[in-house]
């Protein structure tokens, strides 16, 4: 049962191994699942789901895995749920030789114990100590006096079942490959930050302190240095307009995300239409060019690109030269060549597509790809860009 | 079943299955509890919780941007000590005088077990977590200074608190076990009202109740209000003797709740453009 469940998860993409697999069944030894399902729930929950975007594909894989153990769903006749809607009033408590009465029967047992009672059952019943109902010592039904496992049926109260918990997928807003707002975004782009000692002195140097007062023979000599700056320089591109339009919400948050961000040193922002020519613009509306050569002379290797675009036109406007609007007296040159261009000037360097990747095949997305690595434009993607611009930092 | 005590949370402090699962999961497994969760959720209550009920002593280390995973083991003064040797007014051969425990290394250096609060360590440099991760996984760390190991005699309850903003390693995620906070049902809302505010008055409490989650369903809201803005705000609202709210542009004391100036002119906005509430 388990191990299907463990397979599962991997499958949609939850890193479960052997250590999570050890872990619960540790907890389970424990009696932490205190012998339910909806324990069984909140334990593998807390040891398989390390963030809460898998709390999403978590709830799936249990419910793919474990709706076939809910007999109650299946086998539940309307009336019998109306009965144990409007419960009877608990009244007493147990007594103690009612209590010891109470054997603790294993899920298995309980399982078929119950599927047995509900064929026999013919009548609504409370109170009592074998039948479906309420407020009984059964171990079937609800409202109940006996604390030990069973099986709830229905009935209105304050834990939810973990398959109704799992149905009801509170968590799909947590997954993170859905396209994704600008804090999202800002967080991701957090990552991108760096640090370099440069600027006015103001911290304690203690390794520079001991060593200048060794050489000054004893006598105390304070170092300052300067603090960790942020040394991140950042250049975005966007794609604007036509078959970019789909997805102006998503660029615009992405935009004002990397505008916020306060952790990079220098952020230069510009746009493009389809494909990097001769130009790229300092503004959604095309004005204010600025000539690519003379860009890549400003701005070192060491910046980092990122380009956001669905890298989707007409062949021409990629592979021939002069495929867009030509400018005088300026050298003609292929949109990929442009792109190659870039490429190989900056020593990191991305493309967010947010087209899904299952559209990547079969069109200009493939030859973009060959010059840039392209991650999909999701709050994962993103991730995934941001560690590749660090990467053999 | 074991004999380990179970968490079960306390007179003021109201848990659900799932994050006793969880605390019981970290407490069996001796695993750092990692819980996240939005802002005013109470996540640095529970292992004030945690610790009542558990009866253990809690020690908090409250992290910040500077932070370090040394800090939090030990701290040598070397400049003290400089200065020190220089007046010869102490045995400045003796390391041990200089040597401070952090708040990790007091929790492994105590007798009894207790509960280590590692609060908010998505605010310490990305490296942070990783940097505890060895210490937190043997409970012991080594101090060079004095060639001795410190090793923790009673595993602590590690109880580690982060914002939902920030991503956290995944060898140090996978370390831990893991829970999330959901923000309260209305229910829910209302025990803890009620823990918080005794005496309410039931009527207030509907209806400050349901301005609030009217509130929160504001799209445009830059931080949307909390639940210890909620209380708070009910603390105002009865100290002023205020008897019945409903949501309007003249909410009483809406600061309370709204933070954000561009959020309070987000509100005004939305109410003057005919009381449609979800935009």
């Amino acid at each position: 049962m388990f191990l299907p469940f463990l397979y599962e998860l991997r499958a949609r993409g939850v890193p479960v191994g052997t250590t999570e697999a050890v872990q619960l069944a540790r907890a389970l030894e424990a009696g932490l699942h205190q012998q339910s399902l909806d324990g069984f729930y909140h334990v593998a929950r807390a040891l398989f789901v390390h963030r809460e975007g898998h709390l999403d594909d978590f709830d799936q894989a249990f419910l793919k895995v474990f709706r076939g153990v809910e007999v109650a769903s299946k086998e539940l006749k309307d009336d019998l749920l109306q009965w144990l809607r409007d419960a009877a009033q608990i009244e007493g408590e147990l007594t103690e030789e009612e209590r010891a009465l109470l054997e603790n029967l294993d899920p298995e047992e309980l399982e078929r114990l119950f599927e047995e009672r509900l064929r026999e059952q013919k009548e609504r019943h409370d109170g009592g100590n074998k039948w479906i109902g309420t407020a009984g010592t059964s171990p079937f039904g609800h409202s109940g006096k006996a604390k030990r496992a069973g099986i709830r049926v229905g009935g209105p109260g304050g834990g939810r079942s973990a398959i109704r918990t799992a149905d009801a997928r509170l968590y799909a807003g947590y997954r993170q490959d859905l396209t994704l707002d600008v804090r999202q975004m800002q967080i991701a782009l957090r990552k991108l930050r760096t640090y370099a000692r440069a600027g006015g002195d103001e911290e304690l140097d203690l390794d520079g302190t001991i060593a200048a007062t060794a050489k000054n023979a004893g006598e105390l000599e304070v170092v300052v240095r300067p603090p960790r700056r942020p040394n991140t320089r950042v250049i975005l591109m966007m794609d604007v307009g036509g078959s970019m339009d789909p997805f102006a919400l998503l660029c615009s948050r992405l935009f004002s995300a990397a505008k916020k961000s306060t952790h990079f040193k220098e952020l230069r922002t510009y746009y493009f239409h389809n494909c990097v020519y001769g130009r790229v613009y300092e503004t959604e509306r095309f004005t204010d060019p600025i000539r690519v050569n003379d860009l890549l002379h400003e701005c070192g290797p060491h910046y980092k690109l990122i380009c956001v675009g669905d890298a989707l036109m007409a062949p021409y406007e990629l592979l021939s030269a002069g495929g867009a609007i030509s400018h005088d007296g300026e050298e003609r040159a292929e949109g990929i060549t442009w792109l190659m261009r870039l490429r190989n000037h900056f020593r990191k360097s991305v493309w967010l597509n947010p087209e899904p990747p299952r559209y990547w095949e079969g069109n200009t997305i493939e030859h973009v790809r060959s010059v840039f690595d392209m991650f999909p434009l999701t709050l994962e993607g993103l991730g995934e860009a941001m560690a590749h611009l660090l990467r053999g930092r | 079943m074991s004999d380990f005590a179970r968490f079960r949370g306390t007179t003021t402090y109201l848990t659900s299955d799932a994050l006793e699962a969880a605390v019981n999961c970290a407490l069996v497994l001796e695993r750092p509890l990692l819980v996240r969760g939005e802002p005013g959720t109470g996540k640095t209550l529970l292992a004030e919780a945690a610790s009542e009920a558990l009866d253990l002593p809690l020690i908090r280390w409250n992290v910040k941007s500077t932070t370090r995973a040394q800090d939090g083991l030990y701290v040598y003064d070397t400049v003290q000590r400089l200065y020190d040797s220089r007046f010869q007014d102490k045995d400045v051969g003796d390391i041990r005088q200089y040597i401070k425990l952090g708040p990790m290394g007091e929790a492994f250096a105590s007798e009894r077990r207790v509960v280590l609060l590692i609060d908010e360590i998505d605010k310490a440099d990305v490296e942070f977590p990783n940097d505890l991760l060895n210490e937190l996984d043997r409970m012991r760390f080594f101090i060079d200074e004095l060639q001795e190991e410190v090793v923790a005699r009673q595993r602590p309850v590690v109880i580690i608190t982060s914002n939902a903003e920030k991503e956290l390693p995944d060898a140090f995620l996978r370390r831990c076990v893991f829970h999330f906070i959901d923000f309260p049902t209305p229910e829910l809302m209302a025990g803890i009202l009620r823990v918080h505010h005794p005496d309410l008055d039931e009527r207030l409490a509907e209806q400050a109740i349901e301005a609030f989650y009217e509130l929160r369903t504001m799209k445009r809201l830059r931080k949307r209000p909390s639940t210890s803005e909620l209380v708070d705000w009910i603390a105002v609202l009865r100290a002023a003797g205020v008897a019945d709210v409903k949501l309007s542009a003249a909410l009483p004391f809406l600061g309370t709740l709204l933070k954000k100036e561009q959020d309070l002119v987000a509100f005004a906005d939305q109410l003057a453009g005919g009381g449609r509430w979800r935009s």
